[in-house]
């Protein structure tokens, strides 16, 4: 059995309004293990960022969180930042899409890494400058010397999010969260990006959260996957199970929007009507609107989440057969 | 789809650089955007512009429109030299030449309703038009874009991503043009969305007759959508063929790598596809490489490479390559999708 890393219960995220709530994420259950790739898929608004923010101690201000985030038996959620900032950077790190915005502009790049192993493991500066440069070139930059000096404006996308990643590695986190790390670079670096976190999760043994809107993604990289919609998750499961036989309609529709460079097909399916505001979620499964497969059930009572075997669960009351030529 | 052989537009020899100023004392530097595109659209056709960021595809299509004026070459629309006409009359032609924007919120006046927007172009291409007529016409589009009449008056901020980018798209279709540039029209949109705009977009080019540039960074939505397929690196192009060909046997080293590299919704083929990973990043296209500019990322370089810049060569059956090597080089099949 592999080690647990992280295990939430019951995660829910709200946020205060000047004279109202939503809810950001509902009652959110998952585990995560030692060198797995977790990806969370979902649009904007399903709650997928905010569930991880909320588990880094990330919210916005006016954002709550209750439920638990174990790391081992220590529960993040609720920490207050100084008993979190034990926790952050060491155990567990975050990468966002736009390396940018969260690398110092005006820091040279190995003064920000080594910044972190001065901090956390207790090295001295030259011991950590000596091992930032280390982290640079593992995770695939060139001449990592000489661009450890350099400032962020100075390096390209890719070499941003490399920096960020190997900011992120350097401490050997047991879990690592990539909030849509490769929608901002090129094809052919992202391609690059996606290899590395696989090896990168093989050797240190770190496990990767992945959230992204990208089926492609997805399918190149995860082991399991975990879908959501206006703040719950719908459907979990092995990657190959969720693509190759989808027992939630979303998740259907989801992979039926998404083009496939293999085959040109003459129309997309894509899903009728747009997602739901968070503010006025549909009574009933939030995504009955939009569902081909609704039943009355569905507009009065909201499906739980359940276990239908072999380490599958889905929200959904429908039970027949998921395919587009029924419905058509 | 009724395919005519009538060329709608032809660009030849086409350059636009960009001056960058680096200091109050220094030389500026000179970005070579785009150098010696040539090519044509039938009538009809969709033609997709692929490339990486800074690859000079945007500027392709605004250069095309006018929207910046290019140094060199011409922009022949029906044999007319669109670089030659004089302003007024330039404005008159794009009636026939719209174009529709990757941020379809930020591409939207926030002060007009969505009426107004969408009849603004009729202002000054139709001033015939009366505002019954106006009317009319705004609210015939609406509705062959999806978007219910009663929404007219509404301002583009009580708008989701995908209904904003109706309005664009409203927009440039109110004209009744016979060419639309569509510039990463679904880059913004989540992928629910994404798809019913590419279904619209689709639908309106058979109900209207319309001829599209698709300009995208994603491959897989540019193969859905394309009869034909440029790609660009650095601001050239280096192969031009029909989406089946491109797709099914690239000829140019960076063809076969971009397609490798794009992520395929299939857990099994993503597996077992090979990916012709790409060294590096695209050089700045102010210090491009002598010779072949993709030779510092080929792994099929050649000293030939450094030293003279393949020529533009058409093979087979009216495709155009860029590459000094591509009669040399096999590739296996899986290489390319894995299939």
């Amino acid at each position: 059995m592999p080690n647990t890393v992280l295990t939430v219960e019951d995660l829910s995220v709200t946020f205060a309004l000047h004279d109202s709530e939503v809810h950001a994420v509902r009652d959110m259950n998952f585990t995560l293990t030692e060198s797995e790739i977790l990806a969370v898929v979902g649009e904007s608004g399903s709650g997928k960022s905010q569930a991880f923010l909320s588990i880094m101690g990330l919210l916005a201000r006016n954002g709550r969180a209750t439920g638990k985030a174990m790391l081992g038996d220590i529960n993040l959620v609720g920490m207050n930042k100084s008993q979190l900032d034990a926790y952050r950077g060491k155990d567990i790190a975050m990468i966002f899409q736009d390396p940018m915005t969260s690398l110092n502009p005006s820091l040279r790049v190995r003064t920000q890494l080594a910044e972190v192993l001065v901090k956390h493991r207790g090295f001295d500066k030259d011991k950590a400058i000596r091992a930032a440069i280390e982290m640079l070139e593992r995770v695939g930059i060139p001449e990592p010397a000489k661009r450890a000096n350099a400032f962020p404006h100075e390096l390209s996308g890719g070499m941003r999010q490399r920096v960020m990643i190997a900011m992120a590695l350097l401490c050997q986190p047991k879990i690592l969260i990539a909030d849509e790390p490769t929608t901002a670079l090129d094809v052919t670096v992202q391609a690059q990006m996606l290899d590395l976190f696989k090896s990168l999760t093989q050797d240190f043994g770190t496990a990767l959260v992945l959230i992204t809107h990208d089926l492609g993604v997805v399918a190149g990289v995860a082991d399991r996957m975990m879908v959501m919609y206006g703040g719950r998750a719908v459907e979990k499961g092995k990657v190959d199970d969720l693509f190759y036989d989808p027992r939630h309609p979303y998740t259907l529709g989801l992979l039926h929007s998404t083009p496939h460079i293999a085959h040109r097909a003459a129309r997309l399916d894509p899903i009728q009507g747009l997602p739901p505001s968070l503010e006025h979620l549909p009574k009933g499964c939030s995504f009955n609107p939009r569902c081909a497969f609704r039943f009355e059930r569905c507009l009065i009572e909201r499906p739980p989440l359940t276990p239908t075997g072999e380490g599958r669960e889905k929200a959904c009351f429908y039970e027949g057969e998921l395919s587009y030529e029924k419905v058509a | 789809m009724a395919k005519t052989t009538n060329t709608l537009l032809e660009i030849r020899d086409l350059k636009k650089s960009f001056s960058i100023t680096t200091g109050l004392f220094s030389k500026p530097l000179e970005l070579k955007a785009l150098q010696d595109i040539s090519f044509s659209i039938r009538e009809g056709e969709t033609l997709g512009i692929v490339g990486e960021s800074g690859c000079g595809k945007s500027t392709l299509g605004r250069c095309i429109l006018q929207l910046i004026a290019p140094d060199e070459g011409q922009v022949l629309w029906l044999g007319q030299d669109l670089t030659r006409l004089p302003g007024e009359e330039m404005r008159r032609k794009r009636q026939d030449l719209q174009i529709i924007f990757q941020d379809p919120l930020a591409s939207l006046n926030p002060r007009m309703t969505v009426g107004e927007i969408i009849a603004d172009p009729l202002r000054t291409l139709r001033p015939e038009l009366n505002r019954e007529q106006r009317r009319a016409r705004v609210i015939k589009i609406m509705e062959s874009v999806g978007l219910l009449p009663e929404m007219i008056n509404r301002y583009p901020h009580e708008f989701s991503g995908g209904q904003a980018q109706r309005i664009g798209i409203a927009r440039a279709l109110i004209t009744e043009p016979k060419l639309i540039v569509c510039d990463e029209p679904v880059s913004a949109l989540d992928v629910s969305i994404q798809a019913q705009i590419l279904n619209l977009l689709a639908d309106l080019k058979d109900e209207f007759g319309l001829t599209l540039i698709f300009i995208s960074h994603n491959l897989s939505v540019v193969r859905h959508v394309s009869d034909r397929i440029l790609v660009l690196y650095l601001g050239r192009i280096v192969e031009l063929a029909a989406g089946d060909e491109i797709y099914e046997d690239p000829k140019h080293p960076y063809t076969r790598a971009l397609l490798t590299a794009v992520p395929i919704p299939d857990p099994k083929l993503a597996r077992q596809r090979n990916i012709d990973a790409l060294r590096g990043e695209i050089p700045s296209p102010i210090n491009q490489p002598s010779g072949c500019t993709f030779r510092t990322r080929c792994r099929y370089a050649k000293p030939i490479c450094a030293e003279k810049r393949p020529a533009l060569e058409t093979i087979g059956n009216a495709r155009l390559v860029a590459c000094h090597r591509w009669q040399e080089i096999e590739v296996p099949e899986e290489a390319v999708l894995g299939a």
